[in-house]
């Protein structure tokens, strides 16, 4: 037993090992994790400091270029990218806390429980979020990376709570947890032992699809002027740009990299749990 | 069929109940009081003596807390929010005074309805034909599942940027925003239909193809699961073709995807309010940006309503699809 489920676990990570879309996925995460943390070190300006040439195309100087401003372009991505990783943590983890605890809870349950917790959350997941978000954000004056952060949380957790209640339901009534019932084992016993390490990978998974779905979240919300106050953001790169008319001035030094910076952050996120998905779900792997 | 439709609307009138309650405690729960916000804008712009200026803040706060007749109890404010509601009342805009929000909101929403709708429904059944196609195909889902992939993280306001950016900064081929050009005024003649579908192709677009990714991701592992179940297996079996197998894989993996797109509503809108931004299209995306950047309350919380009264809309539609298209639904409320 013991070791059969050494062997699954290596099992694992081989396949994590040789997965293409895991090695490429992880590829651009550190990438971007690099990024935030050599990048600060070629940082010459704040965020909203005059930097020289106004409007000035990528140059040795500005790598990203200035804004017409005279900001320099470079600065501000490298800022606002740290900002982003906080919501991703923050909203992600507040998400996937909350919707664990309602979700496992009412699977559980069952019964009363279980029917109006899943009212509730069927009744918030038809609420757009955006909406929700934005009544919120716009009656806020002041608004931090770190509040913003937990309200994306605070409105992502319907989903979580509904995929960890079929997952709990569906444990629930395996043989080795009648078997720990049968044995006298309490529920928390039952919940620390036999389901916890089961629904572990599942959870993480959900976890990094929270965490790409908040900084879309922030993303969106920047763009649309109720972004962070205190600090730059992506979504306010490119709010900055769209209403400076970069367009029509042709700036694609201003709106292109922010852009692609969150693609392929967010796609990097999505990639890896492709992977951990093909290699907890082999039916779905594609070789 | 009728306890079906039964239970669904008045889950759905609960859900209204709530989201319109929150629209209105919402605002009232944050720190801060909007009128003194109001206020203190009027204030810097006046000039004047100190003891004068306070007197007419003073005067203009109680003037505005009246107008929003935030100056009686709350059970009576909530009471008359639900009859406004009911009258069709929404207030009257700060930003475009003395407009009406209703008017405002309600010029917006054909736009809205003729943007929206093709991009969703498109997008949906392109998807799901890409995605079921995909399936167990190894050269083509090993080059579409990761572009997939790639297409749902794209923001869909930056898509719109990049399409702006190349079809009319670059290329010069199609209008960069608004919904018709300046010269034209709304009417059924071909050169307005015309103009109107050039300013709405880059829209549509940006839209369209990345909620594409989505279904087809999803609609790509739903038909792996059915390939593998056993009534395929048996028909596989019996000698049927990988044609007919495939058909009838669909016909199951449909069904949640419908469900799907039902749940998915909430990101479309996020998406086209953002979209609607880069284009300045003229949808309620757009007033509610407006909205936002005048501190326009009455207008945001008027387009709160009328987002959530839309997603409703369209999630009954889809109940009373999903129950034609499930037989299952159908005989399990007409007969049991």
């Amino acid at each position: 037993m013991k070791l059969s489920e050494r062997l699954k676990r290596w099992d694992v990570l081989y396949f994590f090992l040789t997965n293409n879309k895991f090695k490429i996925g992880i590829g651009i995460l550190l990438f971007f994790i690099l990024l935030s943390v050599i990048g600060p070190f070629f940082v010459r300006y704040t965020p909203y400091e005059y930097a020289g040439a106004q409007a000035s195309p990528p140059t040795f100087d500005h790598p990203l270029g200035t804004s017409p401003f005279g900001y320099d372009l470079y600065s501000q991505l490298i800022v606002a990218l740290d900002g982003t990783w906080l919501v991703g943590l923050i909203g992600g983890g507040v998400a996937t806390m909350i919707g664990l605890l309602i979700g496992f809870f009412a699977g559980y349950k069952g019964g009363f429980w279980d029917e109006l917790l899943m009212m509730l959350t069927n009744i918030l997941l038809v609420i757009p979020t955006i909406a929700l978000l934005v009544i919120i954000a716009s009656f806020l004056n002041s608004r931090s990376v770190v509040l913003e952060s937990v309200i994306i949380g605070l409105t992502g957790w319907p989903w979580v709570a509904r995929a960890v209640r079929a997952q709990t339901l569906s444990l629930k009534s395996r043989e080795f947890v009648n078997l720990s019932k049968i044995s006298g084992a309490g529920t928390l016993k039952i919940i620390m032992e036999d389901i916890a390490p089961n629904m572990l990978s599942y959870v993480f998974m959900v976890f990094i699809l929270q965490f790409g779905g908040s900084i879309l979240a922030i993303v969106g919300l920047s763009f649309i002027g109720l972004g962070p106050t205190n600090s730059v953001s992506l979504g306010g790169i490119l709010q900055d740009s769209v209403l400076w008319n970069a367009l029509i001035l042709g700036y694609w030094w201003w709106m292109i990299p922010p852009g692609i910076v969150i693609t392929f952050m967010v796609a990097s996120l999505y990639f890896i749990n492709m992977a951990m998905d093909e290699a907890f779900n082999p039916r779905l792997r594609s070789t | 069929m009728k306890k079906y439709l039964t239970r669904k609307i008045i889950i759905y009138l609960i859900t209204f109940f709530i989201a319109a309650s929150l629209d209105w405690a919402i605002p009232r729960l944050m720190p801060g009081n909007p009128v003194s916000l109001i206020v203190s804008r009027f204030a810097q712009a006046s000039s004047g003596s100190a003891s004068q200026a306070s007197l007419v803040t003073k005067q203009m706060f109680d003037y505005f807390m009246q107008a929003f007749q935030l100056n009686i109890p709350w059970w009576e404010q909530y009471a008359l929010f639900w009859r406004n509601i009911f009258t069709g009342n929404l207030g009257i805009s700060m930003y475009l005074y003395p407009e009406p929000v209703i008017n405002i909101i309600l010029s917006a929403v054909p736009y809205d309805i003729l943007f929206l709708l093709p991009s969703i429904l498109l997008s949906f059944w392109v998807g799901n034909r890409i995605g079921a196609w995909a399936a167990r195909s190894k050269k083509a889902d090993n080059i579409l599942l990761p572009t997939f992939y790639i297409l749902t993280s794209v923001p869909y306001f930056w898509l719109g940027i990049l399409l702006v950016w190349i079809f009319g900064t670059l290329l010069r081929v199609l209008p960069m925003s608004g919904a018709f050009s300046y010269s034209m005024t709304p009417s059924f003649t071909f050169a307005f239909i015309f103009d109107y579908l050039k300013h709405w192709i880059l829209p549509f677009l940006s839209l369209f193809i990345v909620s594409l990714g989505g279904w087809a991701i999803g609609m790509r592992n739903m038909i792996i699961y059915e390939l593998e179940s056993n009534y395929s297996r048996y028909m596989g079996s019996l000698g049927a073709s990988q044609r007919l197998i495939r058909k009838y894989s669909y016909r199951n993996a449909i069904l949640p995807q419908v469900t799907g797109l039902a749940l998915q509503l909430g990101t479309i809108v996020a998406g086209a309010i953002t979209t609607e931004i880069v284009f300045s299209y003229p949808g309620i995306g757009y007033i509610l940006f407006e909205g936002i950047m005048n501190k326009d309350y009455p207008l945001i919380q008027g387009c709160f309503l009328f987002i959530i009264v839309g997603v409703l809309l369209a999630n009954f539609v889809i109940d009373i699809l999903y129950m034609f298209i499930d037989p299952r639904v159908r005989i399990a409320y007409t007969e049991g």
